[in-house]
């Protein structure tokens, strides 16, 4: 009986999704990418380099929407600034990237990225020193993001910002970044942000093989990710962020220092942005300041409301489905995007207020009833 | 002094440095006193919701508190479990824990335990998993991540589903129970935590008769091991487990004492059971 119970309370958790999803995720990576890598263009199954790239955007914008779930999803706190962990990620990897390109730049300097010239700068600034090493690069990916998060997270949470003001202050956080990374004195390429990558340890950013590598890794990450937030959310510490979601002063209550907690979920989930804008700037070939304007971060947000918040899986289908939509809708109509996003959250928040994955329980409760009854007749 | 002797100081061997000594002291009742609240005062907008209350509860006392609609009852308990400020005064737990300047978790890890007024259980989780939340175990965020269920913990929570009666529902997800298995949810979330002192708000309201009186038997049963205060309307429940009663009226106290001699208090009769024993001689 006592195993039993152990065992209930344990496996009872929504992990059920877990390993199709890595099976599939994993399977259809590597049947595109082969298709890529080695059969000739003419062949009817042969996966575009185009194509590859686009999936593996479609997974980072999947990476970052799992994590703007777990905050917002999971624990209640609509984070609409998850842009800005997103963009710091990128800019860590594109001044990585950026100093790869060295003298094969328009200005031929071995040491100065191109816009620095272009702005007389004769030296590198103290935050470019390192970027050239791709572990002290991607360690900034994280680390940043997780640094920023954690400052924020510490001063809202503590002082008990909960709810609309939250959300606002995440928006004030995310154009105020905006606002700083448009500015040449920055160092950060200004308005253009950081383009132009040649190679990224070595290997040609333009070659198929590099392309699919990257797409390999991508979701390989996401994957990971994955499980490990599945493992995260479904241990105790799980349970005490669904509590904080439901009822924040009763947990206080049973001794939880929730402000804790809820700083701790948002620095992991900063970093799996972080991590997630890393791998995007790699395979977009570009990070400029758009990346941090707060409709990007409402965006995501509704990714995950499509999806399904609260379920992992969830999130990453509303991500992959409304952006394969946003690929196609902007090639017809590119001005009307954002009224059918606005329509699709409308609809999606009066008529699936748990998104897709709610339909589709909603959906398998029906059907089990119908057939019960079935069986009984 | 040498150097030396400063690093010997530094690096006694008899003590350990504050910052690693264990934060939570025993509870200090030396004096048989657990709780003592003096001089409290706290007003909303001018209003004086609790007026230089004083109350001492016993180690192991049941103790119920009662008082008309508003007389502070609720913001008592508030306060003293962090949840608001007061103006000012003290409420100390044992001699040694001065609760003013702790928040509601550092208060909960101490050993208090409240049940609400409107029962409040995780209403998206099973009554398994409310009452797993509510075990007394480390409660920082690392240990929570890394924790097991133990046979032992496992066994615990067992137990009290029996005593709350939910056994047959422990996968079941709390809010889809009702309002009095609610009640007693909530109050088993209470057993598991293994408090000193429970803070208990209206535990039988909407509850059957049957109910109210297991409420009864179970909460006698746990005075002696445990401080109990209870805040209950119902007179026919104070009445079957009183032993002292504690009468707030407009923030402050008006009466202590057995039931029986409150009930012959002649401030209590005006202002409280006046109106209830008016209303019996006119019936
Ligand atoms: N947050 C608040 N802001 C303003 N007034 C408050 C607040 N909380 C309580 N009060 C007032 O303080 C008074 C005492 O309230 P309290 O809830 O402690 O009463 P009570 O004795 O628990 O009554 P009841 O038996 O109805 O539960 C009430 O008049 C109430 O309106
Ligand atoms: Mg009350």
């Amino acid at each position: 009986m006592t195993r039993l119970t152990a065992w209930f309370s344990e496996g009872r958790s929504t992990g059920k999704h877990t390993l199709p999803f890595v099976v599939i995720l994993l399977s259809v990576t590597i049947l595109a990418s082969a298709a890529n890598l080695f059969l000739p263009a003419d062949s009817i199954f042969y996966v575009s380099t185009y194509t590859i790239t686009l999936l593996g955007k479609y997974l980072c914008y999947a990476m970052l929407a799992l994590a703007v779930d777990i905050i917002w999803g999971y624990c209640g706190i609509l984070s609409l600034g998850h842009g800005a962990f997103f963009a710091l990620g990128g800019y860590a990897m594109g001044m990585y990237l950026m100093r790869q390109i060295g003298d094969r730049g328009v200005y031929g300097n071995p040491l100065l990225p191109d816009f620095m010239v272009f702005l007389d700068w004769k030296e590198l600034p103290w935050f470019w020193l390192g970027m050239d090493q791709f572990w002290f690069a991607m360690l900034m990916a994280v680390l940043v993001p997780g640094l920023l998060a954690f400052v924020f997270g510490w001063l809202a949470f503590r002082s008990r910002v909960t709810g609309v003001y939250l959300s606002i202050m995440t928006q004030a956080l995310t154009y105020a970044l905006l606002l700083a990374f448009f500015r040449n004195e920055m160092g950060f390429g200004g308005n253009n942000g950081l383009t132009d990558f040649k190679e990224i340890l070595g290997f040609n950013l333009q070659a198929d093989s590099t392309r699919v590598a990257l797409f390999l890794i991508t979701a390989i990450l996401l994957a990971v990710i994955f499980v490990v937030s599945q493992k995260i959310l479904s241990s105790r510490l799980g349970k005490v962020v669904l509590a904080i979601r439901d009822s924040e002063s009763r947990s206080r209550f049973i001794g939880y220092r929730t402000d804790r907690y809820k700083v701790w979920l948002f620095v992991y989930s900063a970093v799996i942005a972080g991590i997630a804008g890393a791998l995007y700037v790699p395979q977009v070939g570009i990070i400029n300041p758009g990346e941090f304007s707060p409709i990007n971060s409402i965006e995501m947000v509704i990714w995950v409301a499509v999806g399904g918040r609260g379920t992992l899986i969830g999130a990453v289908i509303g991500a992959l489905l409304v952006n394969y939509a946003k690929t196609r809708f902007t090639a017809i109509m590119p001005d009307a995007w954002l009224f059918a996003l606005g329509a699709m959250f409308v609809l999606v928040t009066l008529y699936l207020p748990k998104g897709l994955m709610g339909l589709y329980g909603q959906l398998k409760a029906k059907r089990n009833t119908v057939m019960n009854k079935e069986s009984q007749a | 002094m040498s150097t030396l002797d400063s690093t010997r100081e530094f690096f006694r061997r008899d003590q350990v440095w504050p910052f690693l000594a264990p934060e939570q002291a025993a509870v200090n009742v030396d004096n048989q006193v657990i709780l003592y609240v003096e001089g409290l005062n706290l007003s909303f907008d001018g209003f004086k919701a609790l007026n230089n209350l004083n109350l001492y509860v016993n180690d192991g006392e049941l103790r119920c508190l009662i008082g008309a609609n508003g007389a502070g009852k609720t913001t008592l308990m508030d306060v003293i479990t962090g949840k608001t400020q007061c103006d000012s005064g003290t409420v100390f737990f044992g001699q040694n824990h001065n609760l003013l300047n702790k928040d509601e978790a550092e208060i909960a890890q101490l050993g208090i335990g409240r049940k609400f007024q409107k029962p409040t259980v995780f209403e998206e989780q099973t009554v398994f998993d409310n009452l797993e939340l509510s075990l007394k175990t480390d409660k920082r965020v690392l240990p929570t991540l890394f924790s097991r269920l133990t046979p032992t913990q496992i066994d615990h929570i067992d137990e009290v589903l029996k005593t709350i009666g939910l056994a047959k529902h422990r996968f079941m997800l709390a809010g889809a129970l009702s309002h009095g298995q609610k009640q007693w949810l909530e109050i088993g979330m209470l057993l598991v935590a293994e408090p000193r002192l429970l803070l208990i708000d209206e535990p039988v309201a909407g509850m059957t008769a049957q109910e109210t009186e297991r409420t009864a038997e179970l909460l006698t049963s746990l005075a002696g091991e445990r401080t109990v205060i209870v805040v209950e309307h119902d007179m026919e429940f104070v009445r079957s487990i009183a032993r002292t009663v504690t009468v707030l009226h407009q923030g402050s106290v008006l009466a202590e004492g057995t039931m029986d001699q409150i009930q012959s208090n002649k401030d209590v009769i005006e202002v409280y059971l006046g109106e209830e024993a008016a209303a019996g001689e006119q019936a």
